[in-house]
């Protein structure tokens, strides 16, 4: 049965769409604004002609990008950090979450109040800094001279992922492994074989989750990767655009697009990679964030 | 005395007497041996803990040895040496910060209100616009034109901070000779909001506008992706609901305020508790990347402060420890005490 509208669902409707229309453009605009002022001309960026689309286009600022060494540099270290960076912070996730997630498990309360209250209470900036420059030592005396290293490692570990991972693992149901026990299965092929294919999904977006992190990570790469050659993306980025904007580094500048255009084209470039996958990933967020570790 | 079944559990080996209380035996052999049964369980399930090992050290060597390396400040130290090596100093730091009277005594206790009132802001401003977006993406009715709304708006959320910060710079950044000012700067100077001389001068250079480019950035960033959690709460209303409500003539704002709100609530109470919660926990990433020397007034933030006073050549890390270490103890207080309100109040508690 179709009901008629009524004059206040009707209003509210009109208000919700062009209220989310708006909203909507409003968070989009940011980004086509780099993208248009990164393929414009000099004149058009720097005196503003630039409003919505490109104008005297150029692919210069791209161009001058992409022969930079030092940008594909900082493009491969941050693939390496996004790779091993995901991979061990999922592979030191999953079996601890595993090993959470059974009930048989001793001291399992004390466990997780271990994982736990280190979303409580973080030492800060300065002993988490200590803490690091002593890990360095550790690993150079072992001979692990290069520094991504130290940030995949020692980095980026967070308790809520696990804790999403051991709630996924708590609702597998139990007779299943027993099952798979009876046959003779060790418990690594039970997790191998029935927890993690049957978790798939929590998987999917615990791993999103690390690996969004590690691709945007700046801080603390910044502050312990001191090789110029090691340094990830962000950390690249950055330091072009402290560069770009300070009125004395683009005082001679004579090329035919603005300076500015090399940090949007940079900007661009960086998220490109995100854009491509975004939308198959969007949906494993929005799960994840509603799986929510509402559970005790 | 004739031996039952289940008598070898009132048998005491010691005594060589039979006991009364088979429970109480029971309770008693567990005790005595309850590191060899420990002992045993895992010799049994070795594999179990040896899966949590990587875990267990991981958080060990980069998340408590920390906290150890936090006792620096009750130290002293001029050089970056271990705790264990540094002379004990009391309380002097927090004195200092709380009631020292000197420049860093007054940073701090301005650090201090910036990270407060940042935290308070975003409460006012940035929490209820998830809301209002959920109560709006409710609306649509086509999922096609939702989900291009959500894709959006929820976009920003995936860009990293550097990148966030790095627009916003350009898009406020201030004029000069070769180029005019920033294209926000632009519009704001159009519609009358700021003058053209603070336009010209840079909005991230003016104390007055950081506040409100943090919150407004915030939105930017996060207010699509927190309205997924609400509008899972909206969704979950079952339709008879509303179909009653219409029955019994409540136009939209009757159902909004009698059916959608008080399915909402239960929702809006954690995600507001937690808020508070972490009311002292900024990220200081954000503030780091966007502030300057001439913003520290309402831009400095606890953890930023602790930064340049502890490693970029200011008093030392004993005393920028110290300063975190009362902005974390708050802060963890804040926390326990709103997940405590949340587990009362709601039966559901986030930890």
């Amino acid at each position: 049965m179709k009901r008629k509208l009524e004059v206040s669902e009707l209003i509210f409707k009109i208000l919700s769409y062009l209220f989310l229309t708006v909203f909507a453009l409003l968070c989009l605009y940011p980004f086509v604004y780099a993208v248009s002022a990164s393929m414009s001309g000099r004149h058009a960026v720097e005196y503003s002609q630039v409003v919505l689309f490109p104008k005297e286009v150029q692919f210069e600022a791209f161009a001058m990008m992409f022969q930079n060494n030092m940008f594909w540099n900082a493009y491969s270290n941050t693939l390496f950090l996004t790779l091993y960076g995901t991979l061990w912070a999922m592979g030191v996730s999953i079996l601890g979450g595993y090993a959470l997630s059974k009930k048989r498990l001793l001291f399992r309360k004390t466990f997780n109040f271990f994982l736990v209250f280190t979303m409580w209470f973080s030492a800060g900036i300065i002993p988490q800094y200590l803490n690091y420059l002593q890990t360095q030592t550790v690993f150079r005396a072992v001979g692990i001279m290069d520094d991504k290293w130290l940030v995949v490692i020692a980095m980026g570990m967070a308790a809520m992922n696990i804790i999403l991972l051991r709630n996924a693992f708590e609702n597998v149901p139990s007779e299943i492994e027993e099952a798979a026990i009876v046959d003779g299965a060790t418990e690594f092929q039970v997790l191998n074989k029935v927890y993690i294919p049957m978790s798939k999904s929590t998987i999917a977006t615990v791993a999103l989750f690390f690996a969004i992190s590690r691709w945007n990570g700046y801080f603390w790469a910044r502050q312990m990767i001191s090789n110029q050659n090691e340094h990830p993306l962000q950390v690249f980025i950055r330091l072009q655009l402290e560069q770009y904007t300070d009125p004395e580094q683009i005082a001679g500048w004579n090329r035919i697009y603005a300076s500015d255009s090399v940090i949007y084209a940079l900007i661009v470039c960086s998220i490109i990679p995100i854009l491509i996958i975004y939308p198959f990933i969007q949906k494993y967020f929005a799960k994840g964030t509603n799986a929510g570790g509402v559970k005790e | 005395m004739k031996a039952a079944a289940n008598d070898f559990l009132l048998y005491d080996r010691e005594t060589g007497l039979y006991r009364e209380d088979p429970e109480q035996a029971v309770r008693d052999d567990v005790e005595k041996h309850y590191w060899l049964h420990v002992g045993r369980t895992i010799v049994k399930d070795w594999r179990l803990y040896v899966m949590l090992i990587p875990m267990l050290l991981v958080f060990l060597f980069w998340r408590y040895f920390p906290m150890y390396e936090l006792l620096g400040c009750f130290k002293v130290s001029d050089t970056v040496v271990p705790v264990s090596d540094q002379l004990f100093s009391g309380f002097s730091y927090f004195k200092r910060l709380l009631v020292g009277g000197d420049s860093l005594s007054q940073n701090f206790w301005m650090a201090m209100r910036n990270t407060f009132l940042l935290s308070f802001y975003g409460l006012c401003f940035g929490f209820p616009m998830p809301i209002i977006l959920a109560l709006f993406f409710n609306e649509i009715r086509s999922n096609a034109a939702r989900s291009v709304y959500q894709v959006m708006t929820y976009l920003p959320k995936f860009m990293s901070t550097v990148v966030m910060t790095s627009l916003v710079t350009m898009l406020v950044k201030q004029g000069s000779l070769v180029s005019q000012m920033g294209i926000v700067s632009q519009a704001l100077v159009k519609l009358g909001i700021i003058s053209e001389e603070v336009g010209n001068s840079g909005l991230l250079n003016n104390p007055g506008f950081f506040r409100a480019i943090y919150q407004i950035s915030g939105i930017w960033e996060g207010a699509g992706y927190d309205s997924i959690v609400f509008f899972a709460a909206i969704i979950a209303i079952s339709p008879t609901s509303y179909e009653a409500a219409q029955i019994d003539g409540a136009n939209k704002w009757a159902q909004m305020r009698y059916v959608v709100l008080p399915s909402m609530l239960s929702t809006i109470v954690i995600m507001l508790i937690t808020r508070i919660g972490s009311l002292l926990n900024i990220g200081y990433e954000k503030v780091l990347l966007l502030y300057n020397t001439k913003t520290y007034v309402t831009a400095d933030v606890i953890s930023t402060l602790a930064y340049r006073t502890g490693l970029s050549g200011g008093a030392g890390t004993g005393i920028a420890s110290a300063a975190e270490m009362m902005n974390n103890v708050v802060g963890m207080l804040l926390v326990i005490g709103a997940n405590t309100i949340a587990r009362k109040a709601s039966n559901t508690s986030l930890y």
